[in-house]
């Protein structure tokens, strides 16, 4: 195969793909000669004028600048200095209008000249071999050349390329149709731009020199070969004329049969290409030290009187060149920077020529129809083709142009629009005129834009995980901090201090209460066997039937707590029948029996009560009067039970009516707490007052509301019979208070935290001391602490609560207290009707039940003082309850 | 005072999508002129019927769709579409046919696909082949060449039958297609197909009067016709030369293969080249940038399975001639031809090529 060489010796060069040939244009300038710079009026210098960043500008407004001085300072290699044009002072730096085709405006240095022209002070070196790369390279940067073919890359960033470099290519391809800038650059400066190929030689030591220049510019041709002839590693490749031949890529692709793969730099294909222009800058800046300050532009377009190359001044405005070539278009003014094919028009003519401008056109109108005098052609593309075959980067634009239409910004990335070096064949060759280029470059703008939101899309979605995370680690560092606080406290409770004292014996207290609560129940059958000494096993039994009952009880109240408003209804409904029952054998020899089944009742209904309240935690203290209502009842129901069973039927009737109705404001004031006040019932209730009993009987299925106001009214009423009883009811009623008393005080100790200097005042001698026996026996098992630790905080709300309430207690009088501890024995009735109820669906229960009530009757029968009954009883609960609470089983104190 | 700002590149070639139409237009002349020499009036009348029928249509179309009139009704398209359409039915159908036609063609494949540039199918051709399938007895009473008829036609003669479907003198379509020995006289691919169905070798039927002394009195010449405007398109770079090149030559193979294979029962390249729509097709609808491929590459895969279709259709087919669904058939191809045939961008696959 033959090599590169070779086959450029022979004339033989590749193609690239499509290319077009729009008419030449040349000959209006191509044979005058460059005409000398002119100074203009003003000069305006945009900082930034190639690829990169501008410089840092280095005068102010009013300095004094000598020719090529520069303005701005570089320190990295992509910014790039500007120098003075010629002498003159800085009058403004402010935001001009640039040379783009945007039309945006950046940040310029305007330049009076004084006309002097006065050069700063310059370093000739005639030798550029004596000096090292390095320093090679530092002068060109320092003159600020960037590349002069348009698209304005750093040359030094080029040239300073460490790879190694095969071929280094002049680019004299120059394919637009008017330009001739570098062929007249030739024409007559052969010598200096050979200088810079030389220096540029110098700098990659390339194997080969390579001359792209179209066959169309014969007297440059001539000039070069005769110039070259000398040095064997430089070819002149006259190649065939074709636009765009002077790309870059299709350069390389001409001269080399080389493919810059997309999105590589040509010099990875140890490729470098400079213009020619940027030789014969390179050669000025190296060896006279004269920084890029002016260059070559074709002034051109049949607009112009005397179209032709001239010199320009970098920050000449383009009036001023047009109006040096007699431009005599006054009525449409239409100035193209650049060539017809890449060029693009200018807002006015004060936009300054640049180091990349290397024309400036000025068509007439029968040259280049503007479309705003012609109006658009735009006809629908009519897939000819024609367009694909022109394309130099064998892009599809037909296709290009339907997705750019369409915003298909996936189908233009797959379909390589990035790849479109806008040239313009296609458009320029699309029958139906579609300004296709036009097309692409919003596409890629768009695209553009799309990239950067989606780059802060993405951004933001890292922050926001970056968030979510954060939080998370939060909940969890919070979680393990609440961890550590209550392992501290635990430890903190067991070291033995008096704060740990304080704290345990809360926590201590909280649990006796709830543990005695637990045990209330069978504390109550508990007593009486106790009493009778002997009788453990039918005590046991009657354990068991309890047990039994409460279970029954408690599966009954979990329906319940299902079928929420309907339940108390019902339970209504039976213990109204049940409450018949009991009413219908008033002063028969089963009182006794109805007492025990009133017992078992009233674990029921406890039971009962307190699923409901584990249902009701949540609620607020509305719900938790209820409670504590409850918590009163339950702890009076001790007494309550004997007292009811020593009490004269009528009232034990009544009272067990009044049961039924407060089972059923408890149920209902559990299930809506938050409903339930006090007062309309209290409304209610005096309305209804009289009729009481006897509405009741009549109504078997009367309004709740109603049925809890005769509840009220009959508690009342019981309550006004109370004084007429028995001394020794009286007393059982106290004892009962003091219980109640005692376990207020606990309670309310264990809230508030060993403040209760009042309840302390108020209770007996023998509660004081059980307290204190309590707050001395700590929880030993810490086991068991821990475990009643996850309970704590709503146990002790509920605490906190009852403590408020019982702190107002001591100030009720003892018919209130009474009250309550009837309610709480009527819900017991209550509760036994039911559990009678239950009892007879099994033989065993009712066996069990029937020994209960023997022994009922008989410790009724055999007690002497009721009092002392109850007294004990109350002892036992006592016991039991710090029993519980000490979780010790076999510790029983013998009372 | 304004300067313009307009986009690069600011010079154009000064094409245009109207002038490209025209001369395809033009470029059907010669053809025209062997069909108009050959087989009278018939063809004439019916491409002036056609041509109005479009305009109208497509004029009010235009205005449904709320588009601007001038330039899209001026551009050509509907005129050429018209054309081709009048070129391809036989010289004596009926009026209606003729309108049915190009009113199908415009309004349905073309703007109902959203005008030009966007019709998946070329018109005149897909409106053939409704026709046929439509109206096949019409569509089928081709007109012998004049110089075999018994009866001179002239034009109020054949305005009469395309109107009435007599001549003044009363003599039916029909008639003028019998022979003057007694029997109807069909196209020379028809003639061929029947004889070899019927037994006869193809040089056999290569004597039936229809066929004359080369393929077919008036069909060469037509063919000859279009071959030159196509040509003439060819050298104005009106049409690219890579679709009909790869349709006649695959015609050409698929006929030489086949003639090679079984001379008795297979015509000759040449008269598949010169018979039928086959120059017509190759220069003048296969060519239909809109419908067909866009890539030099996908161009010539597109004809050559046009050629490879016409060629199996007329061989095997039901139809006599297979142009129209050989075209119908590559424009469905079409976009799938050119979405594999796409070129290699420029820098992109480099590896792969070297
Ligand atoms: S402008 Fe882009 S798409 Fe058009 S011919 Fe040039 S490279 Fe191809
Ligand atoms: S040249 Fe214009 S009309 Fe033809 S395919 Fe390309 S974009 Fe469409």
């Amino acid at each position: 195969m033959e090599s590169v060489i070779e086959r450029i010796h022979k004339g033989h060069f590749s193609h690239f793909h499509g290319g077009i040939h729009p008419p030449e244009q040349k000959f209006l300038t191509c044979t005058k000669p460059i005409a000398s710079a002119q100074i203009p009026e003003q000069l305006t210098i945009p900082v930034r004028q190639h690829i990169g960043q501008a410089g840092d500008i280095i005068v102010a407004v009013g300095d004094k600048v000598l020719k090529g001085q520069a303005l701005s300072a570089s320190d990295s290699p992509m910014q790039l200095p500007v120098h003075a044009p010629t002498s003159g002072t800085i009058s403004a730096i402010k935001a001009s209008v640039i040379p783009h085709p945007s039309g945006l405006s950046e940040t310029c240095i305007i330049m009076k000249p004084d006309g002097e022209d006065t050069w700063c002070k310059r370093k000739i070196c005639p030798d550029y071999e004596l000096l090292s790369k390095g320093q090679i390279l530092e002068k060109i940067a320092n003159a600020g050349i960037a590349g002069m073919g348009g698209a304005g890359f750093p040359t030094q960033v080029k040239v300073g390329t460490l790879a190694k470099i095969e071929y280094l290519i002049i680019n004299a391809a120059e394919c637009e149709p008017y330009i001739t800038a570098d062929d007249l650059l030739i024409q007559e400066h052969s010598p200096t731009v050979l200088d810079g190929i030389k220096i540029l030689d110098h700098l990659l030591a390339p194997k080969n020199i390579l001359i792209g220049i179209e066959d169309n510019k014969s007297k440059a041709i001539d000039t070069l070969k005769k110039a070259t002839a000398d040095i064997e590693h430089i070819h002149v490749c006259v190649i065939p004329t074709k636009y765009p031949s002077g790309g870059e890529k299709q350069l390389i692709k001409i001269l080399t049969d080389q493919e810059v793969p997309s999105g590589v730099l040509p010099s990875s294909l140890g490729i470098v290409m400079q213009n020619v222009a940027t030789c014969f800058a390179i050669a000025d800046a190296v060896i006279n030290d004269t920084p890029l300050i002016k260059r070559v532009v074709t002034v051109s377009g049949q607009a112009l009187e005397k179209p032709q190359n001239t010199w320009a001044l970098i920050g000449t405005p383009v009036g001023f060149l047009t109006q040096n070539c007699g431009y005599k278009n006054k009525q449409h003014k239409h100035l193209i920077m650049g060539g017809p094919m890449m060029g693009f028009s200018l807002s006015n003519d004060q936009i300054p020529v640049i180091k990349s401008t290397n024309c400036i056109l000025a068509p007439s109108e029968e040259e280049i129809a503007s479309p705003y005098s012609t109006g658009t052609k735009e006809v629908e593309c009519i897939r000819c083709g024609q367009c694909a075959d022109v394309c130099p980067a064998q892009l599809l634009p037909q296709e290009l142009q339907w997705s750019a239409k369409a915003k298909d910004q996936q189908q233009l990335t797959n379909l390589n629009l990035f790849d479109c070096i806008e040239c313009g064949a296609c458009a320029y060759v699309c029958p139906s005129q579609i300004p296709l280029v036009h097309y692409y470059r919003v596409g890629k703008a768009e695209i553009r834009q799309q990239k950067l939101l989606d780059i802060k899309a993405e951004k933001a979605k890292v922050r926001f995980e970056a968030r979510k995370k954060r939080l998370e680690r939060e909940k969890i560092a919070r979680a393990e901090k609440h961890k550590k606080a209550a392992e501290a406290r635990k430890a903190r409770m067991n070291s033995g201090t008096s704060e740990a004292k304080t704290e345990k014996s809360a926590v201590a207290a909280a649990l006796a209460r709830v543990k005695a609560k637990k045990a209330q129940s069978s504390t109550d059958k508990n007593a009486s066997p106790q009493e009778s000494g002997n009788e453990q096993v039918s005590d046991q039994k009657s354990q068991v039937a309890n047990a039994i009952a409460r279970a029954k009880a408690k599966k009954l109240a979990q329906k319940a707590q299902l079928t929420d408003v309907q339940t108390p209804k019902n339970d209504s409904d039976t213990t109204k029948v049940d409450t018949k029952e009991a009413s219908a054998k008033p002063k028969s020899e089963n009182a006794p029996v109805t007492d025990k089944k009133a017992k078992v009742a009233a674990a029921i209904a406890k039971a009962k009560a307190k699923k409901l309240q584990q249902a009701k935690k949540t609620d607020d203290s509305v719900a938790k009067l209820p409670e504590t209502k409850t918590d009163n009842d339950v702890n009076a129901a001790l007494t309550d039970v004997k007292e009811t069973a020593a009490s004269p039927a009528q009232d034990k009737k009544s009272k067990v009516a009044a049961a039924v109705a407060k089972a059923k404001q408890k149920a209902k004031a559990k299930a809506d707490a938050k409903a339930k006040t006090d007062n309309p019932v209290e409304l209610t209730a005096k309305s209804q007052a009289k009729s009481a009993t006897a509405k009741k009987e009549a109504s078997p299925t009367p309004v709740e509301v109603i049925e809890v106001v005769e509840v009220v009214e009959e508690s009342d009423s019981i309550s006004a019979e109370l004084p007429k009883q028995s001394a020794a009811e009286l007393k059982k009623a106290k004892i009962a208070a003091t219980v109640a008393k005692a376990k207020q005080k606990a309670k309310a100790k264990a809230a508030t935290k060993n403040k209760t200097e009042k309840p302390t005042d108020l209770s007996s001698d023998e509660t004081d001391d059980s307290i204190s026996k309590k707050q001395e026996k700590p929880t030993s098992n810490n086991d068991n602490s821990a475990n009643k630790e996850l309970t704590a905080p709503v146990t002790k709300n509920s605490i906190k609560a009852k403590a408020a309430k019982l702190t107002k207690a001591p100030k009720q009088s003892a018919e209130e207290l009474k009250k309550a501890k009837i309610a709480a024995a009527v819900s017991k009735a209550k509760a036994n009707a039911k559990a009678k109820k239950l009892a007879k669906q099994s033989q065993t229960e009712s066996n069990s039940e029937n020994s209960e009530q023997k022994d009922d009757a008989k410790a009724n029968e055999a007690s002497a003082s009721e009092i002392k009954k109850a007294r004990i009883a109350a002892a036992v609960a006592k016991a039991k309850a710090k029993k519980l609470a000490a979780d010790a089983t076999k510790s029983q104190t013998s009372e | 005072m304004a300067f313009w700002i307009a986009s690069s590149p600011h010079n154009h070639e000064q094409s245009e999508t109207s002038g490209l139409m025209r001369l395809v237009i033009y470029a059907t002349i010669p053809g025209i002129f062997a069909q108009w020499y050959f087989f009278g009036w018939g063809n004439l009348i019916h491409i002036s019927m056609a041509i109005i029928t479009a305009l109208v249509a497509e004029f009010s179309i235009l205005s449904l769709r709320g588009k601007k009139i001038r330039p899209q009704l001026l551009d050509g398209s509907a005129i050429l579409t018209a054309v081709l359409l009048g070129i391809s039915l036989p010289a004596l159908a009926p009026w209606w046919v003729t309108i049915i036609g190009s009113l199908f063609a415009i309004v349905i494949v073309k703007q109902l696909y959203g005008g030009l540039g966007h019709n998946p199918f070329n018109p005149a051709m897909a409106a053939y082949v409704m026709l046929l399938i439509s109206f096949p007895v019409q569509m089928t009473q081709w007109q012998p060449p004049l110089s075999l008829l018994a009866i001179d036609l002239q034009f109020s003669d054949t305005l009469s039958l395309i109107f009435s479907g007599y001549t003044p003198q009363g003599y039916s379509v029909e008639q003028i297609r019998t022979h003057v020995d007694g029997f109807t006289m069909a196209t020379p691919l028809d003639t061929v197909k029947t004889n070899i169905t019927l037994g006869l070798t193809v040089v056999e039927s290569m004597e039936s009067p229809v066929i004359g002394k080369h393929f077919g009195i008036g069909w060469e010449w037509m063919n000859v016709g279009f071959l030159l405007g196509g040509l003439f398109l060819l050298t104005k770079k009106a049409i690219h030369w890579t679709t009909p090149l790869s349709f006649l030559s695959s015609l050409f193979i698929c006929s030489f293969i086949a003639f090679i294979l079984s001379p008795d029962s297979s015509a000759s390249t040449m008269f598949h080249w010169f018979t039928g729509a086959t120059m017509l097709g190759a220069f003048f609808i296969l060519t239909d940038p809109v419908s067909g491929a866009t890539s030099v590459k996908g161009r010539l895969v597109f004809g050559a399975l046009a050629g490879l279709l016409v060629y199996l259709i007329r061989k095997f087919g039901g139809y006599p001639d297979a142009v129209a669904f050989a075209v119908l058939l590559c424009n469905m191809a079409a976009p799938l031809i050119d979405q594999y045939t796409r070129p290699r961008t420029y820098g992109h696959n480099v590896g792969v090529k070297k």
